[in-house]
């Protein structure tokens, strides 16, 4: 039997040259890359102390979840007047798809189509920071940990603070309860936009639901890894780490009205009922623009 | 009004010494006691000018006579050992408590004493994955430290607090240091950074807020003079990462694993530089105090901001990694890309001219793979 011999198709034609890209412009790339390669290196960059590195979020990490973005999710963005230009904001939205996905997605979406590019600077449970890498990537990225004494740090800074009361009741839940809004925490972060008087901004997110669509939950395997729960997919962990990759939902994220808080006064944050009811107020906001959302999506994928 | 008489314990240290020193310079004060187990080096003697020294043990009782004997006005307490160098863990606990204890008791006996300043670290906030980003002095560690320096920093707060309830009549400063830094001192983090290859701890990468050497001292110096009473954090204005600062250095970071972290600092001992794994752990998270009291109540605007005391201890670390280096490489990459990119046009420009008159129709070509 002969051997196999690689035939060439179009032997009259040379390959084409490595790149279609005008010149300048991926010199010019790979000259910034160097730079910043170079600036690495030498540790020649700022950090703020809270641990976050504009210089990493800028040039790796928020080029990294573009694509995913644009192309995976197709993130369609609403609302994004309702986000102050300048100035301290709190963003409640919620929370769901098994890895919490939508507080990178919320992070690009202010970044990248908010016309003051304003950066999302998220609180986090304290689990994240217990873990190695993840942890300290997610400071890099501008996280912190949620408690109150942060939270007005950032906010009384004139920084843009994102939020998610449900925290893992809401990531973890089962996909049969999909877009339904869990408890809102104890209103802490209510307290915390009352003592500094910046406006609420409720934020729904839709599609997040179906990216890691939650079956069952393998507490056994969650209790030896220390996690709050352990998810089972259609996908994970049948196909192994293939399961992780998300399924390709088509995403809105919508801001709601500003619910302004300065008019209560700081001392209001010690007033339960004040803080009662407005958590209560975000937490019907947004829920009203979760059904309002699922409307008007035609289909979970397109 | 300046004190009279003052106390200096720990005054064989570069930054007693170097307290001491500045103490003696200032007329207004009559005498400066020195008191350390060991006698000083022969440099910081020098420096010392009319500071008296007494060879004398604060685990002792020996130390009430001195105060009594001299009628000691003012005490500042910075013989607190941050690292278990000299005789192990045991005696460092016993000088840093019995030692706080017995110096303690001596002043509460003493009619004369009038302030006390304590020379007390950040590292009393804990570092833990649940503790806030930054840390005021109304706040306390979440998950207390359950060994080493900052337990024994606890408890001698403590002690301190004890003593400010028997005696309401004495002004008390406590001192919350962050990590000192300089080319004099010999603090614990700059042996640490002083190794060519730094280990840390895999996965993590702490926020490190630093204080010039130069403003401790000052800080020190107004808190012994002046009459600021209460706690309040001392540390410069910014932060870096630990990652950060050991590339500024020019050193060599190697990320350990957690569970080797143990057996790199019994390696490190060995070579000399006295890191213990719980002081490794704190740099896991990291530690920032907020410093506004400083400014506004206590009154002291540190010259040096984290960063720039950095760059001025790097002045005196040759790096392993120098920068130039690191210049000349990019330097070098851009030329080749440069090079690159030149014959990338020229080529395409050659290529170019043969391939564009004739590009591939996609029918056509389905019919010659067929």
């Amino acid at each position: 039997m002969p051997e196999a011999r690689v035939i060439p198709l179009r032997p009259d034609e040379d390959p084409p040259p490595p790149t279609q890209e005008p010149a300048p412009s991926w010199e010019e790339q790979l000259a910034g890359g160097l730079e910043f390669l170079r600036r690495r290196l030498t540790g020649e960059y700022d950090t703020d102390e809270f641990g976050f590195d504009p210089d990493l979020t800028d040039h790796v990490l928020l080029p990294f979840l573009r694509p995913w973005f644009e192309r995976w999710f197709r993130v369609e963005t609403q609302g994004l007047e309702n986000v102050p230009d300048t100035g301290g904001a709190l963003v409640v939205a919620n929370h769901s798809g098994t890895v919490p996905v939508d507080a990178l997605m919320a992070t690009v979406a202010l970044h990248d189509e908010h016309p003051a590019s304003r950066r999302l600077r998220l609180l986090g449970a304290d689990l994240v920071f217990q873990f190695p890498f993840v942890g300290a990537l997610a400071r890099k990225m501008g996280t912190t940990l949620a408690c109150n004494e942060d939270a007005e740090r950032l906010l009384s800074s004139g920084e843009l603070v994102g939020v998610f009361p449900e925290g893992f009741k809401g990531v973890g839940k089962p996909f049969s309860e999909r877009y339904t809004l869990q408890r809102f925490g104890r209103g802490g972060f209510v307290s915390a936009a009352l003592r500094t008087g910046v406006p609420i901004v409720p934020c729904a997110i839709v599609g997040a639901e179906e990216i890691y669509p939650m079956l069952g939950n393998a507490r056994t395997a969650a209790r030896l890894l220390g996690l709050p729960y352990f998810p089972i997919t259609p996908t994970f962990p049948l196909l192994g780490p293939l399961g992780a990759v998300p399924l390709p939902s088509k995403w809105f994220i919508a801001f709601g009205e500003p619910i302004e808080t300065a008019s209560y006064g700081a001392a209001a944050a010690d007033d339960p009922m004040v803080v009662f009811n407005l958590t209560d107020q975000v937490r019907e906001t947004i829920q009203h623009s979760l059904y309002r959302l699922l409307l008007q999506r035609r289909s979970v994928f397109s | 009004m300046p004190p009279a008489v003052v106390l200096v314990t720990g005054v064989s240290r570069w930054l007693g010494g170097a307290l001491a020193a500045e103490l003696a310079s200032d007329p207004a004060i009559d005498r400066v006691i020195g008191v350390d187990t060991v006698p000083p080096a022969p440099a910081v003697l020098r420096r010392l000018g009319r500071t008296e020294f007494v060879r004398a043990d604060i685990r002792s009782p020996s130390i009430a006579k001195v105060i009594e004997s001299a009628s000691v006005d003012t005490v500042v307490h910075m013989n607190i050992s941050s690292s278990p160098a000299a005789g192990g863990r045991a005696s460092m606990k016993e000088l840093n408590v019995i030692g706080t204890m017995q110096l303690l008791a001596a002043c509460q006996r003493s009619s004369s004493v009038q302030r006390l300043v304590l020379k007390s670290t950040s590292a009393v906030y804990g570092a833990s994955p649940r503790d806030p980003a930054v840390s005021t002095e109304t706040m306390q560690a979440r998950r207390v430290p359950s060994g080493g320096f900052a337990k024994d920093s606890l408890d001698i707060e403590g002690y301190v607090r004890a003593f400010a309830r028997r005696r309401p009549d004495v002004g008390i400063a406590v001192l919350r240091f962050t990590n000192l830094i300089g080319p004099r001192i010999d603090s614990l983090l700059a042996s640490f950074l002083r190794m060519p290859v730094v280990p840390t701890a895999l996965g993590y990468d702490a926020r490190v807020q630093l204080l010039h050497e130069d403003d401790a001292v000052a800080v020190l110096h107004q808190a012994t003079t002046g009459d600021f009473t209460g706690t309040v954090n001392v540390g410069a204005a910014g932060t870096v990462l630990l990652s950060q600062a050991i590339r500024r250095l020019g050193r060599v970071a190697l990320p350990v694993p957690e569970a080797a972290i143990g057996s790199v600092g019994r390696l490190t001992r060995r070579a000399g530089v006295h890191w213990s794994p719980e002081q490794m752990r704190f740099l896991n998270f990291g530690r920032v105090v907020d410093t506004r009291v400083l400014r506004e109540e206590f009154g002291y605007h540190p010259a040096y901001s984290t960063a720039e005391a950095l760059a001025d201890y790097a002045r005196t670390l040759p790096p392993v990694v120098r920068p130039e280096l690191v210049d000349d490489a990019a330097a070098t990459a851009r030329a080749v890309l440069g090079q690159v990119a030149g014959g990338v046009s020229a080529l395409r420009s050659v290529v170019g001219d043969r391939h564009r008159p004739a590009p591939a129709v996609p029918g056509l070509r389905a019919v010659r793979d067929a």
